[in-house]
């Protein structure tokens, strides 16, 4: 069951986050009608997939990886897509007080009922850490009464041990397709994972039916702080 | 970006001497090396639109190729370069790539500077 929402803010620093874990969420949300606004920092510039031969360069990426953006999108249905500017890998090393504004803006304009990020320090990527200690510290500044609900995405290897099990589970089979058309959007940095994906689903493969039809997130719990 | 050819990618090299030229150098593990393999020692470095005049570059070793250049009080150097082109503004963009087509080493010159 997928709660109703008034707006959903998404929040994560590169093209392709939004994709492996939320795209079935989003694409469910706007079939429902709700408004999702998806505010993506950077374009990913720092990518390291070329291929061999190359289809790009350092310099070429970001005009690729922003192409596959807007068509992930359109998959998904979104039309309310923000490029934020910063640069990939250097989100951690901005202003934390500019960051946590670049949020709170967000917020104050879109007035979301539900918030979509990453959880602080359990999320691998130093640009994911620092979106996630971001969006957290924006929504505690507000009272406690107008917060949004925080979802948060989650995959150190310690998660479990940290946060236990993922309390909000969305069944997103009926965005299967969708899904999959987010995931190949991206087809710079997914290509080779959606070739060996497509080979499991077409197999059945349990584990890869259960990526696709579920989604899971953790509400951020205040009175369990990261900081 | 084409397999290197040593003699052209000289050539391209010494075309950027004795100028000032904006350098981006950067090496990658990737972010989630130490992720996918645990202990692994995760280190690299990025600098991008940092200002250097060389005197001399030098495309060295077989390929992979190593990139070094000259300056008045210093060096700047790159090992692992495989592919290198001179893209529509002239700028020289070099980058090892592995044989999945990661890259790990990223080597450009250009007269203007990188986008941010």
């Amino acid at each position: 069951m997928i709660k109703q929402e008034r707006h959903v803010l998404v929040i994560f620093p590169h093209p392709d986050d939004e994709a492996f874990g939320v795209s079935g969420t989003i694409s469910t949300y706007r079939e429902m009608g709700i408004p999702v606004t998806y505010a993506c920092l950077t374009l990913g510039e720092m990518g390291r997939n070329f291929g061999n031969p190359p289809f790009a360069n350092r310099e070429t990426l970001p005009q690729i990886r922003k192409q596959e953006l807007l068509k992930a999108a359109e998959a998904m249905g979104i039309d309310d897509l923000r490029m934020m500017g910063l640069r990939d890998k250097t989100v951690e090393f901005e202003d934390d007080e500019k960051m946590v504004k670049l949020v709170a803006d967000l917020i104050e304009e879109t007035q979301p009922s539900l918030v979509i990020s990453f959880y602080p320090n359990l999320s691998v990527h130093p640009d994911h850490d620092a979106t996630a200690r971001a969006v957290v510290r924006a929504v505690r500044r507000m009272p406690e009464s107008d917060r949004p609900t925080l979802y948060t995405i989650a995959f150190a290897h310690n998660t479990k041990e940290v946060l236990g099990e993922p309390d909000i589970i969305h069944h997103v089979e009926g965005a299967a397709k969708k899904k999959l058309a987010t995931m190949n959007a991206h087809a710079s940095q997914t290509v080779w994972m959606m070739k060996d994906m497509e080979k499991r689903l077409a197999d059945q493969d349990p584990e890869a039916l259960k990526w696709l039809h579920y989604e899971r997130f953790y509400t951020y719990r205040w009175d369990r702080d990261f900081e | 970006m084409e397999p290197v050819q040593p003699a052209h990618l000289q050539e391209l090299i010494d075309s950027f001497a004795n100028k000032d030229v904006y350098i981006h150098l950067e090496t990658t593990n990737g972010s989630y090396a130490s992720h996918f393999k645990e202990g692994f020692f995760n280190a690299g470095a990025f600098i991008r639109n940092v200002v250097v005049k060389y005197e001399l570059g030098k495309v060295a070793g077989e390929s992979p190729h190593r990139i070094g250049l000259k300056l008045p009080y210093g060096w700047v150097y790159a090992q692992g370069i495989t592919h290198y082109t001179l893209d529509e503004h002239g700028r020289l963009l070099m980058a090892g790539l592995d044989p999945e087509g990661k890259l790990a080493v990223s080597l450009e010159i250009s007269e203007t500077p990188f986008t941010y």
